[in-house]
Formats: C-alpha cells, sequence, structure tokens
C-alpha cells in the first residue's frame, strides 16, 4: 500500500516537473530552427539555425535587442543597487536608534507594502512629466530607494543577526557611525544583501507596468516592452527564429543565473515566510 | 555615588546624540518615498475628480466635476473587468493552493522521504522568475493557430483539427490562469514549506500516539498552525491577482480579446493611462485601491478570527 502510494506520489510529481518545463523546452528547441522549418510543424529534434537566427536578430533594425539589453541590465542593476543599500540602511536606522517617531515611522512603511504601484501610477507619470523626467533611465530606478518589501526583509534579517554589542564596540573604538554602516554592518547582512539584490533585480528585469508607460523612444526601451513590440507587430510577417530567439534572450540568461544560484535563492524564498 | 550618577547622565546624553543618527538612515527612503509614491497617490485621487482628457492633439480640461469620472466608470465596463479578473484569478489560485499545500506536506513527509527534493525544488520554483512579459509572448506563439502545440495534438490524434485557442473565451482564460499557476506554485510551495518545517514535531508524535490518521493531522494540527503562512500567501496572491497585467496584455496585445472577455482591472487602468484620459484613469485607481484595502484587511480580520478560535490562542 505504501510503495502504491509513493510510486503515484511520484508520477505526479514526474508529471508536474514535465508540465513546468514543457514550454522552455519547445522555446529552446524553436529557437534553433529556422522560420521555414518551425512553420512546417513541431518536431522534438534541436535544428542547427541556432547561430542564424541569433545573427539575423542582431542584424535586425527593428528590433534594437542589443540596446534594450544593454538597457535592461542597465536598469535592474542600478535597482538591485540602490534598493539594497537604502532600504538596509533605512532598516539600520530604525532597528539601531531610538529616535522620536520611530513606531510611526515603522507602521507606515508596513502600510504602504500593502498598497498595489499601479495606484498611483497616474500620479507618478505626471510628476515625472513636470520633472522632466519622461522618458529617461532614470525614472524606472530611482524610485527603487524606498522599497518597502526590502526593507521589512532586512529588518527582520537584522533583528536576528547584528547584536547591538559590535556597534557599540565599534563606537568604542572611535568609529564614525556612517563608516560602522558602511564598513561594518553592510559586511555583516552580506548574505541578506545579496538574496534582496537577486530578487530586486529579477523584479526589475520582468517590470512592463511601468516602463511602457514612461518610456517612449527606440533607443530607451526595455526588453519586456520590446516583447511587447514584437506581439503587437504584424504576427504573421515575423520571422518565428526570430521571434523564438528574442524570448530566448528575456529568459534564458536569467534561467542560467538561477540554476547556478538556485540553492541560495530557495532559502532565500523561505527565509522571509518563517519569521512572518 | 555622585560620580556615577554623573557617568550615568553623561551616557544618556550621548546616547540621545547617537540617536538623532537614527533620522539620518531613514532620509533617504522617507524623501524618495514622499515624492515619488505619496505625492503621486494624493494627486491621483485628486485627479478622479477632474474631468481631464485627450482628443486627438487637444486637451480637455482639468475642470473639477466632483464623482462624474466614477459615474462613467461604472456606467462603462468596469465591473465585467472587475469580473474577469476575480474569475481568472480564482481559476489559478485553487489549483495553486491545492497542489502547493500537497506538494509541501509531501516534501516534509518523514514518512515518504520523497527523493531528489533539491532538483524539484529548483524545477517548480523556476517560472516565478521568469519575465512574465515573455513568457506570455511564449504561451502565444505556442498557442497560435499553427502554433507547436496544435502541431503536436494533431499530429498525436487529440484533435482532428487545429483548435483556435486565443478566439475562444474559455481557452483564453484557462491559458492565462495556467500561467498565473505555473509562475506562482512553486513559490507558495516553498513558503508553506517553511511554515511546516516550523512546526513543532512533538506535536506530531503526540498525535501518533493517540492515533490521529493522516487525514485527521492534516485537518487539525497542519492546518490551523499553518494558518498565519497561508493567510500571508492567500492576501500575496490576491494583491497580486488584483494586480493582474503583463499575462493577459501579451497575450492578448491589450484587447482582452475575445470581446475584452480576458480584459482585466488594471489592463483597463492601463488603457486610460496610455491614451492619456487622466479623470477617468484617477477614478479606476481609486476603485483598485479601495477594492485592494477591503479585500486584504478583510480576509487578515476574519480568518485570523477564526484562527484564534480554532486555536484558542489570545495573540
Amino acid at each position: 500500500m505504501k510503495t502504491l502510494i509513493r510510486y503515484i506520489i511520484y508520477f505526479i510529481l514526474i508529471a508536474l516537473v514535465v508540465f513546468s518545463l514543457f514550454p522552455f523546452f519547445v522555446l529552446i528547441i524553436n529557437a534553433t530552427r529556422l522560420h521555414s522549418e518551425i512553420q512546417k510543424g513541431f518536431s522534438a529534434l534541436p535544428g542547427l539555425a541556432f547561430g542564424q537566427n541569433l545573427v539575423k536578430l542582431m542584424s535586425n533594425d527593428n528590433v534594437p535587442i542589443l540596446r534594450a539589453l544593454f538597457n535592461s541590465v542597465f536598469v535592474s542593476s542600478m535597482c538591485a543597487i540602490l534598493t539594497t543599500y537604502f532600504s538596509s540602511m533605512t532598516a539600520y536606522g530604525v532597528y539601531m536608534y531610538n529616535f522620536k517617531g520611530k513606531n510611526a515611522a515603522l507602521k507606515t512603511i508596513m502600510m504602504i507594502m500593502m498598497i498595489p504601484t499601479q495606484c498611483s501610477t497616474l500620479g507618478f507619470l505626471k510628476l515625472l512629466s513636470a520633472f522632466g523626467l519622461i522618458d529617461t533611465l532614470a525614472a524606472l530606478y530611482i524610485p527603487a530607494i524606498a522599497a518597502p518589501v526590502v526593507f521589512f526583509y532586512m529588518y527582520q534579517a537584522m533583528q536576528s543577526t547584528l547584536p547591538y554589542s559590535i556597534v557599540e564596540a565599534a563606537r568604542i573604538d572611535g568609529c564614525h557611525e556612517v563608516s560602522i554602516f558602511n564598513r561594518i554592518v553592510l559586511h555583516m547582512m552580506k548574505p541578506a544583501i545579496a538574496v534582496q539584490a537577486i530578487f530586486s533585480f529579477v523584479g526589475s528585469w520582468n517590470n512592463y507596468f511601468v516602463p511602457a508607460l514612461v518610456i517612449s523612444s527606440k533607443e530607451k526601451k526595455t526588453i519586456p516592452i520590446m516583447i511587447a513590440q514584437l506581439r503587437s507587430a504584424d504576427y504573421q510577417k515575423f520571422d518565428m527564429g526570430q521571434v523564438y530567439m528574442t524570448i530566448c534572450i528575456a529568459i534564458v540568461p536569467l534561467m542560467i543565473v538561477y540554476l547556478c544560484l538556485s540553492r541560495f535563492i530557495i532559502k532565500g524564498v523561505s527565509l522571509g515566510a518563517v519569521k512572518e | 555615588m555622585a560620580s556615577k550618577k554623573e557617568e550615568k547622565k553623561e551616557k544618556k546624553s550621548k546616547k540621545v546624540d547617537y540617536n538623532k543618527w537614527g533620522y539620518f538612515f531613514i532620509a533617504p527612503f522617507f524623501i524618495i518615498f514622499i515624492v515619488f509614491s505619496l505625492i503621486p497617490l494624493i494627486s491621483t485621487f485628486v485627479n478622479s475628480l477632474y474631468e481631464n482628457y485627450r482628443v486627438g492633439l487637444m486637451t480637455v480640461g482639468p475642470d473639477f466635476i466632483g464623482l462624474e469620472n466614477f459615474k462613467s466608470i461604472f456606467e462603462s465596463d468596469i465591473l465585467r473587468y472587475i469580473g474577469n479578473t476575480a474569475l481568472i484569478w480564482v481559476a489559478g489560485f485553487i489549483p495553486q493552493i491545492v497542489v502547493s499545500l500537497l506538494l509541501s506536506i509531501w516534501f516534509t513527509s518523514t514518512d515518504l522521504k520523497i527523493r531528489f527534493q533539491q532538483f524539484l525544488k529548483t524545477v517548480i520554483y523556476m517560472p516565478n522568475l521568469i519575465m512574465a512579459s515573455a513568457f506570455a509572448m511564449l504561451f502565444f506563439t505556442l498557442f497560435s493557430d499553427n502554433g507547436p502545440v496544435n502541431s503536436i495534438l494533431v499530429k498525436s490524434g487529440f484533435f482532428s483539427e487545429n483548435v483556435r485557442f486565443l478566439a475562444e473565451v474559455g481557452w483564453t482564460r484557462t491559458l492565462i490562469a495556467t500561467m498565473n499557476f505555473l509562475m506562482w506554485y512553486g513559490n507558495t510551495t516553498i513558503m508553506l514549506m517553511a511554515g511546516i518545517m516550523s512546526i513543532d514535531t512533538s506535536i506530531y508524535e503526540a498525535a501518533r500516539i493517540d492515533g490521529a490518521n493522516p487525514v485527521q493531522t492534516f485537518f487539525r494540527i497542519t492546518m490551523p498552525l499553518l494558518m498565519p503562512i497561508f493567510i500571508y500567501v492567500l492576501i500575496t496572491s490576491l494583491i497580486g491577482g488584483i494586480q493582474m497585467f503583463d499575462v493577459p496584455q501579451i497575450l492578448t496585445n491589450g484587447e482582452g480579446t475575445p470581446n475584452r472577455t480576458s480584459m482585466t482591472l488594471i489592463m483597463y487602468l492601463n488603457k486610460h493611462l496610455a491614451s492619456k484620459n487622466y479623470g477617468m484613469a484617477g477614478a479606476v485607481s481609486v476603485v483598485t485601491f479601495i477594492i485592494t484595502s477591503v479585500l486584504s484587511f478583510s480576509i487578515y480580520t476574519t480568518t485570523m478570527n477564526k484562527y484564534r478560535s480554532m486555536t484558542g490562542a489570545k495573540k
């Protein structure tokens, strides 16, 4: 009986794995095949045109994919750096010091966490045009300085891994408050910062709603906007090899990084949950 | 004695001195938050009360018109879009929570000792990090009229002719729900696993000695103790569901085809924002805000009350 249950469970697990991986399998197979081969119908064997598709896509002027790739990497890196640095700074401020209005500050941040960003997008767009920031990449990463979710995570991480005594010892040794944070706290919080840097990089890399409304010029578009552009173009006229290649570029680099760091990332996901 | 008191005083004054640094550390966050989130939020609310839209190159307004914008969005199809969003969310969430609960119980079970756990977790979590718009584009190509899925199904004899997945209401909604399911069940599984593993194992041992069967153990022990994380998952998924945008937007090219049956609330907002119809966009934002607050607050209070009465804890 028990072995039968085990077999059923393993069967379900294998089915789920196949179901989860199937779309990516087709994606990679089709990225290696020519347009004409794809049109003939699906085959499970990869083609030989991976390089050819890549070269064609790179030289396609309608889809400036390299530029978009650069923009996406730049914006996502800036987001990751700004979010983690300033959220750790805020978390340290709330954790370490007893100032007036500390509880109010903590409660405000918890409340903001619940508000969907879409609700304030209209005002955000108006503000950007007032500042002359509309259609700039800066508009995509400056707001990342205030990230309540990252703050909350860092605050919890500090409660469990940052003893007050270390900060006090540094003070006695004559270390300045700002350099205590930069040299000691940031160093000690490295694992938590790394987790949050990965998540904010991914979040910004995948972000579509706000960039699509902010960015309009061709040379500032990010990858998700490029994908949307592919979708709205006349689909039938497109070289399918290039379409699959574009999706590949949006998905595969991140997937490879994920596979290398998966143990670490999955641990990071569950860390936030237990302490809720 | 006196010197000690003095020392204490000095220490205290020094501490107050240090504490002022707190403001310095939290300042950047709050300045950016006020400028880029709070002021926009207020301005969105204010905008919802003004008539302000664009016809061709002409801008009409802004003129104060009170609640007229709300009247016109409710007279148009906003209720239908809220319905679409809710339906697609439920269709994705139910399989997500059922599969995640099963998986998390299997993975943590000491009887079953499932092997290759790290591999399985890696695979099921992967879609969560994938760009939703690229994932939707991938599904669009896979399920297009001459796409690979049709090719496979016809070749293997399941269907006699190509199915037009994206021209049928049921199929389009199912595809969106499936994508949401695929992207989130791994995340939910890991969350629930963390919750289950934090439950004290001696409770399970006690239950086993008392002769509880696995079903009883699940409903009487695991579920009540898992409630806080379960609520967290439910609320985050609900807020995510209200924000559903990337997947249906890319899959249907922003049209909510067929016949706007897969148009979600945020797609409607996006439409108004893109056409600079600011009055209406403001009204849709306010409605979204109210729905989010009411739903998450009511879920939190009702389930927490239930949880308290179940465990008898006074928290």
